[in-house]
């Protein structure tokens, strides 16, 4: 029997401690400040251009990625820490984020040399957004149904068309874009999508804000009308996009981000409970720590596979199957656990307060980056079942 | 079966175990012929006393290999009780006591069940669901007396056995001590922890639980692959792979979090709030694993699964018993949650992080 998977022992390397502890103190620093407030998440930004400036200055952009674009060098297990403190702490880092995470790394990989000079240190200083434009009004799961079109003229390509749903539009400075390029062919209905890096200023570009069930502004449409895109922002092969575009999806599916999106309700249900709690807080209590424990141990073990050269494809989107679920039902789990507390209890307010805006951001949780039924379609495959 | 193993250990076992424990076999054999060549086989190996040192007459092997024996045990739902004379072999060596050949087993195998020696060293106490209580010859169990914790090793011949038998219909029976006068006894030093055993049998059974799922998965894969309906390999049907998708993250989950475990004990320093959080969310999350796993699994195998002519239910079925042994996951999860509640919420992020 063939099926078989792996999750390596990895420990946080002893270095990862010293990190997050000058994370957590920076974190402080900034909370004190009143950059924001960690425990009133959907309350502010979400995002903080002078705060992304001062987490580039630190040195936890691009950590991973060479010195001579403005990284650092560091393992993925550092970045890892990173990330996780940030998360827990609801820091606003969604400018830099999706940049961090998969645009920087797929410019590594495929724009020309004198775009990575330009661009990759100014995302490691913090200066840059960057959004995802894939999904479009009829092209959401099925990504290769996308019909916005780059039509090659003198020097570039003209796009047309429009992208939707696409989270921080209206603060992006660049897209990294998915057009057709050219039709479908019988044999492979992948072939036909480029992958463009598109400066979101350029002329015939136009944002209209989506406001969320959450009342808060993340998404937007946004329409192309013969916006010019140069030739050198073309990003791989011509036509075949579908070849770059499974490797990252590793790094994108399996991070702390992928089950600590609801933390909050979590650690606030531990402080309404008090130090002695009742049997049935305690129980309910242990069984979510147990299941945060589980995923974070897979999580990292997924990073640390990562970063040793493997390709853990099935396990990166387990996690991501088994986190997503698992952030989206925890809001109801406190819930009930939180029903028979006092409701005097200090901070039973705080914790109404997130459980309001916890239950409005679950249903995206397993939408988001691949949906529940697409992830398992992966799992399946890897499975030998596909 | 699976073939997985880390190190030369867990092969030499998996080997015995493809040779002489094939689930298949044993599910068809009329009599227990096949018990004593597979033991032997073990004990020829050197692997029923591997957790004892080898001045007392054992293997000497690292509590990380002893885990991979378990868990390859695990992968064929070995209905022999080489875990528990494993963990019977290292109680003993804890003490300095030499572990005698044949198959052991260990009391006590739930909290809050204490057992006592007396002044004239005579053991008292009653403990439920020792698992194997009527195959093993001999049992090692913690025990407290006026001279504080010391391990005491008796024949099961010369205690009161019931005839419980757990989901899977292996004995596991409450055993009585009444002034039982033990084979050997011996003090624990001071550093012992109380604990230790809990947290030991616990790992085990979770190590056991992740084995048994990674084979209960490949073989839900298999017959989907095979088994046609609709004119279709049942795995080509969305509903189905989803499915298994499924079992697959549960089974990933047990492998991940049984894994720490094991890697914790094995290099814990001592038995800190560290290592209840990693063993304590093994068993939790195993016991959650096995009940969803083993309710897909059914689901795949549909009517054939249920039979007893087939093997699922050897696998399911033990999944499921092993949840109860060595602290359930609601005791568990009672008691993490309780240690989590008590450093209060400032502590509770760092804890976690420092896995």
């Amino acid at each position: 029997m063939t099926t078989s998977l792996h999750f390596d022992q990895i420990r946080l390397p002893p270095a990862c401690q010293k990190l997050r502890e000058e994370v957590r103190a920076f974190i402080a620093e900034e909370i004190a400040a009143g950059t924001f407030v960690p425990d009133r998440p959907g309350h502010g930004d979400t995002h903080n251009r002078a705060f992304s400036q001062r987490v580039g200055a630190k040195g936890w952009i691009g950590m991973t990625w060479p010195k001579q674009y403005g990284g650092h060098e560091r393992n993925f297990l550092e970045r890892y820490v990173v990330t996780e403190e940030f998360r827990v702490a609801n820091a606003p880092v969604r400018l830099h984020f999706v940049a961090d995470r998969q645009s920087g790394p797929i410019l590594l990989k495929y724009a020309p040399e004198h775009i990575k000079r330009d661009i990759l240190p100014r995302i490691c200083r913090g200066e840059l957004c960057f959004v995802i434009g894939m999904s479009e009004p009829n092209s959401g799961s099925d990504l290769f149904a996308a019909k916005t079109k780059a039509t090659k003229v003198d020097g570039g390509w003209k796009i047309n068309g429009s992208k939707i749903w696409t989270s921080n539009a209206h603060i992006a400075d660049y897209m990294l874009g998915l057009f057709r390029t050219s039709p479908v062919t019988k044999e492979n209905r992948r072939h036909g999508l480029t992958q463009f890096l598109v400066d979101m200023k350029s002329p015939g570009i136009t944002v209209n804000p989506i406001i969320q069930m959450t009342g808060q502004h993340d998404f937007n449409e946004v329409v192309f009308d013969d916006a010019f895109i140069p030739d050198d922002h073309a990003l791989g092969e011509i036509d075949g996009a579908w070849k770059q575009a499974t490797s990252e999806l590793a790094y994108e599916r399996s991070g702390p981000e992928r089950f600590l999106e609801t933390f909050y309700v979590l650690n606030e249900l531990v402080r309404a409970v008090g130090t002695d709690p009742d049997l049935r807080s305690a129980e309910g209590l242990g069984r979510l720590v147990a299941q945060l424990h589980t995923l974070r141990r897979m999580s990292i073990s997924v990073a640390g596979m990562l970063q040793a050269g493997k390709e853990p494809v099935v396990e990166s989107s387990i996690v991501k199957d088994v986190g997503t679920i698992w952030e989206q039902q925890l809001p109801e789990r406190v819930r009930a656990l939180a029903a028979f507390l006092e409701p005097e209890a200090s901070n039973r307010v705080t914790l109404d307060e997130q459980l309001d805006f916890a239950f409005k951001v679950a249903p995206k949780l397993t939408i988001q980056g691949g949906t529940t039924e697409i992830l398992r379609g992966i799992i399946a495959r890897g499975l030998g079942l596909r | 079966m699976a073939t997985e193993s880390d190190n030369i250990v867990a092969e030499t076992a998996a080997r015995i175990f493809a040779d002489l424990a094939d689930p298949q076999t044993i599910n068809n054999a009329r009599d227990d012929a096949w018990k004593n060549k597979l033991w032997q086989a073990l004990a020829d190996a050197g692997l029923t006393l591997a957790w004892v040192p080898e001045n007392l007459g054992g293997a000497g092997a690292s509590l990380s290999d002893g885990f991979s024996i378990v868990a390859a045990a695990g992968r064929y739902a070995l209905p022999v009780p080489l875990a528990e004379t494993l963990l019977a072999g290292w109680l003993l060596a804890q003490a300095g006591i030499a572990a005698p050949t044949g198959a052991m087993t260990i009391a006590p195998v739930q909290p809050n069940e204490p057992l006592d020696v007396d002044a004239d060293g005579a053991l008292n106490g009653r403990v439920r669901a020792v698992p194997f209580a009527r195959d093993a010859e001999h049992i090692a169990a913690l025990v407290s007396g006026p001279k504080g914790l010391a391990v005491a090793l008796a024949a099961t011949a010369d205690c009161q056995r019931g005839e419980g038998r757990n989901l899977a219909g292996e004995f596991s029976a409450a055993v009585t001590f009444a002034r039982t006068r033990p084979r050997k006894l011996a003090p624990l030093p001071p550093s012992f922890d109380r604990h230790a055993l809990l947290l030991m049998g616990a790992t085990m059974r979770a190590m056991q639980i992740a084995g048994a799922l990674e084979t209960v998965l490949a073989m839900s894969v298999v017959y989907a692959n095979e088994r046609v309906a609709f004119e279709r390999k049942i795995g080509k049907f969305q509903a189905v792979q989803q499915n298994l998708a499924r079992l697959a993250g549960e089974a990933a989950a047990a492998l991940a979090v049984s894994g720490s475990a094991a890697d914790s004990i094995a290099h814990a320093r001592a038995y800190d709030e560290g290592v209840l959080l990693e063993v304590a969310s093994a068993k939790i999350r195993c016991a959650e694993a096995a009940a969803e796993g083993a309710a897909i699994a059914h689901q795949v195998f549909g009517a054939i699964g249920f039979t007893n002519e087939h093997i699922l239910h050897r696998f399911t079925l033990r999944m499921l018993a092993w949840r109860d042994d060595f602290g359930n996951e609601s005791s568990w999860a009672a008691k993490l949650g309780e240690d989590i509640a008590r450093r209060g919420a400032d502590e509770f992020w760092p804890l976690v992080a420092s896995r």
